[in-house]
């Protein structure tokens, strides 16, 4: 009885905030787009018979004519998944240097990794605007040492889009990562070279395979809000950038058509929900594996 | 027929595998290995044992590459290897974790040097099996480490270890995460599979009894310095220092000073009411002062006196049985305790001795060794 009841806590959470709330999205991607408050029909005023009866996917086959939606899920996974590969170039690096730092200087360089989130996630993408942009610190820098003549233009371009989403999900990568790393035993590597193994071979042999979980871990957990991300690529990325995130925006607070903006969220879902099984997945494994 | 006895340390013709000439090992103002000089010849089961800090893993580190000598020439079949790295020397290391690679199975563990040197897969195979063989670990192949048990994984960290046919491999506490009757077993193993591989093994270990099991040389170390080097059997009779009379087994210690009485003959005048006879080939001056040390064993407990170069009175304060052996405690007039061991050859319920009683120990004048101070 005990039992069941800590058990419904979990369940009821997903019930009442993720299950509810994406049936009423899913309700409103069925519907019409109106002019009224909500703007949508039908609603429960009508009846639930009336309202079951008018529901229809006229705007899923909406989404398939119209090439922008299509274009706009390529790019958000192309612009999630370079980023996530950029972000695991600059994360696994810092991880490994964190990993063989003095046990003593471990608690503060994690401090380090963790400190940029007591700043509003917001005000640190308005701070690249003024490193990126044609007259901004970076150009006046490359300016100052002779690098450059002409100002690089970098701010509303997918580069600045790259940058941002690197900068402000790093930590997720860096984190699983040196979890991963820090219990690996340093003999191993010592037998690895003992056997035979040059450095970078011991590295690829035996230190990559043995913090896969965590860079498996750390690559889910950037690609994932980076597919959604809505903030930096209308910050930093203009309207050259099309991501889904920004079309749903626009469907929602521009265009007022909720309806096919909730039909772009339940699609975009839908491609989420993909990577998010893999990485359950990968997480049961790996538990399975310590035990 | 009589064997020839290896030996080759008694050889002057025979080179010996590694030199360690002068070497010094600094980490800071630490001093790891204090000018340290010693030969290890081919075919040796080499067994450096101290206690922790004494030195002895750094000179395994050193061999094995990870270190390097501050000061000082290591060489291996001739060669300087100073600065050659780990993967370049025809050493291999059983680290005392055993350090086995928790992604790899049985045989890809063992296979995992031999791949380093761009054999063909059919010579991989064949030199992983011969491995399984040796250690009889044919079954476990296709297992992880984590789903064997811990003598196997010993055994898997040793096939590992000799695949690659190293010219000398180096074991580091390796059977020290195992219990009692499985490191009997296992000394035993090992010994046997030294013999059979042909291959020069030094051994690093604290435990006393592990390193006069399995090793054809021993060598003592304390802080840095190597104090002997012998075979067991020297080590245990004719310990050179207190040191490592007191580190190898129990002794009992009389201190005094000594008196030359006939051809290497001496009395020592250690407090007791008599003087004590010892011989001893190595010379000492009139009134030199010198330590009397005796094995338990070698000391007699009779009730009464009996005929004997020395010979003592006191009574009996504590009895350590052991099963096999009883190792008496015996407090003499002058307040020292001697121990003396013997042989529990009947039931306990007719042991000869108990508490309080007046006995005799008694030892020759052979029995023990005098040692300078």
């Amino acid at each position: 009885m005990r039992r069941a009841l800590l058990i419904s806590v979990p369940y009821f959470w997903l019930l009442v905030l993720f299950l509810v709330p994406f049936a009423m999205v899913f309700k409103i991607s069925l519907s019409d787009s109106v002019l009224a408050i909500p703007p949508y029909a039908p609603t429960m005023k009508e009846g639930i018979w009336a309202l079951l009866t008018q529901l229809d996917f006229e705007n899923f086959t909406f989404l398939t004519t119209d090439d922008l939606y299509w274009k706009a899920y390529l790019s958000s996974v192309r612009i999630a998944a370079i980023s996530t590969v950029l972000t695991l170039a600059v994360g696994y690096p810092v991880a490994y240097a964190m990993a063989r730092a003095p046990e003593e200087w471990r608690a503060t360089l994690m401090m380090l990794v963790i400190l940029p989130f007591w700043t509003s996630f917001l005000i640190r993408v308005y701070a690249w605007i003024g490193i990126l942009s044609t007259e901004g610190f970076l150009n006046q820098f490359l300016f100052g040492i002779g690098l450059i003549s002409e100002p690089l233009t970098i701010l509303n371009t997918p580069t600045a889009v790259y940058i941002g989403i690197v900068y402000t999900y790093v930590p997720f990568m860096i984190l699983p990562i040196y979890a991963a790393l820090e219990r690996l035993d340093g003999s191993l590597i010592e037998a690895a070279e003992d056997l035979g193994c040059s450095r970078l071979q011991a590295f690829w042999l035996v230190t990559i395979p043995l913090s896969k979980n965590g860079i498996i871990a750390g690559c889910f957990l950037v690609f994932i809000p980076a597919l959604g991300e809505f903030v930096i690529p209308s910050l930093l990325g203009g309207s050259s950038t099309l991501m889904i995130g920004k079309v749903l925006f626009e469907e929602f607070f521009s265009n007022r058509d909720w309806p096919v903006a909730s039909a772009v969220a339940v699609i975009l879902l839908l491609i989420l929900i993909v990577p998010i099984i893999l990485f359950q997945r990968n997480e049961q494994k790996q538990a399975e594996a310590d035990q | 027929m009589a064997e020839t006895v290896f030996a080759p340390w008694d050889d002057p013709n025979e080179t010996p595998l590694i030199t360690f000439q002068n070497v010094t090992k600094r980490f800071g103002d630490f001093v790891a290995i204090d000018d340290l000089t010693l030969d290890i010849f081919e075919r040796e089961f080499f067994a450096l044992l101290g206690p922790s800090g004494c030195g002895k893993t750094t000179m395994m580190r050193m061999l094995a590459g990870f270190e390097n000598p501050t000061e000082g020439a290591i060489s291996l079949a001739g060669k300087d290897i100073a600065g050659v790295p780990p993967n370049k020397r025809a050493v291999n290391m059983m680290f005392q974790s055993y350090a086995l690679f928790p992604h790899l199975t049985v045989w890809d563990n063992i296979a995992f040097g031999l791949k380093r040197d761009n054999l063909s897969k059919d010579a991989v195979a064949t030199r992983v099996e011969e491995m399984l063989k040796l250690t009889r670990l044919q079954k476990f192949a296709r297992r992880k480490p984590h789903q064997i048990s811990g003598g196997q994984r010993q055994r898997v960290a040793l096939a590992r270890s000799l695949a690659k046919a190293p010219k000398l491999l180096l074991l580091d506490e390796p059977l020290g995460a195992l219990d009692k009757k499985l490191r009997q077993d296992t000394q035993f193993e090992l010994m046997d599979i030294q013999e059979k591989t042909g291959t020069t093994f030094v051994i690093v270990t604290h435990d006393q009894e592990e390193a006069m099991t399995v090793a054809s040389r021993v060598a003592v170390m304390d802080e840095g310095r190597i104090i002997q080097v012998a075979t067991p059997e020297r080590i245990y009779e004719g310990p050179n220092s207190v040191y490592v009379a007191d580190f190898i087994g129990d002794v009992n210690i009389l201190s005094g000073t000594a008196k030359p009485f006939g051809r290497e003959m001496y009395q020592v005048d250690w407090g007791g009411g008599t003087l004590a006879t010892a011989a001893s080939a190595k010379p000492f001056s009139d009134g030199q002062s010198c330590h009397l040390a005796i094995r338990p064993e070698k000391i007699s407990i009779t009730a009464d006196r009996p005929e004997a170069d020395n010979a003592v009175q006191g009574k009996v304060l504590d009895i350590a049985y052991l099963g096999n052996l009883s190792t008496y405690y015996v407090e003499l007039p002058t307040g020292q305790t001697i121990k003396a061991q013997t042989a529990n050859t009947r039931r306990i319920s007719r042991r000869t001795f108990t508490w309080e009683d007046p006995v005799w120990v008694s030892w020759t004048a052979t029995a023990g060794v005098l040692l300078d101070s």
